[in-house]
């Protein structure tokens, strides 16, 4: 019985560090590949992207882990040479960091009056927001843009950034963390004779901190990784962010690429270390669509 | 009465801001909808539903859609589970497995696309292990076999998120219960079925929609790996959408918004009522 137990263990553990071995490679062989010089790129890889001018000449394609030489050419040429790709990356923070600030900002309002006020209307717009929250691209894009046009601000981040500010996602969640504060805590709050915004923010904020934290992570890669609202949304492609621009490097420079992919995910890759539990904790209380 | 008015003062910046860039313009899209153009604002109430309904584009992205999604949720909703599942398990490195595997959803997708063409070009690394074992060569991303590429990226980037859901949901199942089924003498597989999936039963619903919903934002992956004018099967609904914008046909992509915006509902509608029909035992 106990071996059984032992073997089926090791079954797990083994099927596990396959999957982990799956799950990482990506990431890892655009790191490693980062580091590699444009030549040797071009004798992995230059069955693949060869084009007609491209004039490579290689036999077979060479997946590789570790570089020959490392060699850290690639960054020099995308982020010091020219300033192109630096551009494009400010372009990226200029629209996410305004959507993540002021998201979870309206949002902790409008979830401290969720929580603290309930009732037939109250709930009515909470479930709307939920539906609006579940929405796809497909549907928010065509009113988006709409709106944009008649406020003048198509074809500016404006026309991003401000959508993105009310998209419904971290009230809900937001509602969902602030419902677990003890109702205790309010009451004696308002017994002492404090007003609904000194509770709001000497109360509820404090005890919400590490929830912000993590809703303000999930807004920032969701945003980070955004495609179809610049793609719509901006036409001029001097304003596209990274995300955007990466597809269009062309066949010539795929060393630049991996170079620049690796820029392009460390600020999502630092937060990830540094905010993990808070992230497990985030995406562990948007688990459940109801209340 | 005061709180009332408290409540909305708290609540207006939000649903401002909701009621002026989402609510008043998709009214703005369902008007759109049933005129024959902005300039004659002629009601035409269902003729434009009925021109999508037969344009082939529409009915292509439709249908490809579709499939991609019947194909991606069920899996990206079981693996996660057995992966979940895994997780459980008195193993040693748990949690650094659990970082690995969600890492992907911190990764951006443009970041790792080249790899993706690495791995299924037709002189690709996937190709020449094929060739290894004596298999013929595949032209992944210019034949049938295009959606799963996006499958594999799909899954790769959402499977940790959906782990991490039912993760939180195995353990909220009450000790009690499994011990009991324990002495009892149940099989895992049994515990599974009896005990756990009813407790997971809403976190399944959950999963199910996201998934559903990331289904349908696949067009961002299917964008950046093979452009504006992918395969065939690879044309989404949101490179429909997007050939719209371009021709700026308003009627059209209206009536497009809105018969998405009613499935959504009619989905989302059906699977809360699945979940009240599951759950039921379990809840209270």
């Amino acid at each position: 019985m106990k071996k059984k137990r032992y073997f089926s263990r090791g079954a797990i553990f083994v099927l596990c560090a396959i999957f982990a071995l799956a799950f990482l490679m990506p990431t890892v062989l655009t790191i490693s590949n980062s580091f590699m010089a444009e030549s040797e790129i071009k004798s992995n890889y230059g069955m693949i992207f060869s084009t007609t001018t491209g004039g490579y000449v290689s036999e077979t394609v060479n997946l590789k882990f570790i570089p020959d030489r490392v060699t850290a050419a690639q960054y020099v040429a995308g982020l010091i040479k020219s300033p192109e790709y630096l551009i494009k990356f400010w372009n990226s923070l200029i629209l996410v960091v305004p959507i993540v600030l002021f998201q979870v900002a309206v949002a902790s309002v409008a979830a401290y009056s969720f929580t603290r006020w309930r009732g037939k209307i109250r709930s009515g717009i909470f479930f709307f927001y939920v539906i609006l929250m579940l929405m796809p691209y497909q549907v928010t894009l065509v009113p988006n843009y709409l709106i944009s046009q008649w406020l003048g601000i198509l074809n500016t981040r404006w026309s991003i950034i401000l959508p993105g500010i009310f998209a419904p996602f971290s009230v809900f969640l937001l509602t969902k963390f602030m419902r677990r504060i003890p109702y205790s805590l309010i009451e004696s709050a308002k017994v002492d004779g404090a007003g609904e915004w000194e509770i709001f923010t000497r109360i509820c904020l404090p005890q919400c901190r590490s929830a912000l934290y993590s809703i303000a992570i999930l807004v920032f890669i969701d945003y980070w990784n955004m495609v179809e609202q610049p793609l719509i949304l901006l036409q001029d492609a001097d304003s596209q962010p990274l995300s955007v621009f990466l597809s269009s490097i062309n066949a010539g420079e795929i060393g630049l690429a991996f170079a620049m992919a690796t820029v392009y995910m460390v600020p999502s890759l630092l937060l990830f270390l540094h905010g993990e539990e808070y992230l497990v904790e985030g995406i562990a209380n948007s688990g459940s669509v109801k209340g | 009465m005061q709180s009332f008015l408290q409540s909305l003062c708290f609540l207006s910046p939000s649903l401002l801001g909701v009621g002026i860039f989402f609510i008043v313009p998709f009214g703005v899209v369902v008007y759109y909808s049933l005129i024959d153009g902005v300039g004659s604002r002629n009601l035409v109430f269902l003729d434009n539903f009925i021109k999508i309904f037969h344009n082939s584009a529409f009915l292509m992205a439709a249908r490809n859609t579709l499939q991609f999604s019947i194909l991606a949720v069920p899996l990206a909703v079981v693996l996660a589970i057995v992966l979940a599942l895994m997780l459980e398990a008195r193993i040693p490195l748990k949690s650094q497995f659990r970082t690995f595997f969600l890492s992907p959803m911190m990764v951006p997708v443009a970041s790792v696309v080249l790899i993706w063409q690495v791995l299924f070009n037709y002189n690709g690394t996937i190709n020449e292990f094929l060739l290894l074992f004596g298999a013929d060569k595949i032209d992944w991303l210019q034949s049938d076999y295009c959606q799963i590429v996006v499958l594999i990226l799909f899954l790769w980037k959402n499977l940790g998120y959906n782990m991490i859901l039912f993760m939180a949901g195995l353990s909220n199942i009450p000790k009690e219960l499994l011990e009991v089924a324990d002495v009892e003498g149940a099989s895992e597989l049994y515990k599974f079925f009896a005990i756990k999936l009813r407790y997971l039963s809403p976190t399944v619903l959950f999963v199910t929609i996201l998934s559903l919903i990331n289904s349908f934002k696949v067009f961002r992956e299917v964008y950046l790996l093979t452009g504006d004018y992918p395969y065939e099967k690879l044309y989404m609904l949101q490179h429909f959408m997007n050939n719209t914008f371009r021709s700026l046909d308003y009627q059209k992509l209206s009536a497009a918004a809105v018969i998405m915006a009613i499935v959504m509902v009619v989905i989302i509608a059906l699977l809360f009522k699945a979940e009240d029909w599951f759950g039921k035992d379990v809840e209270g």
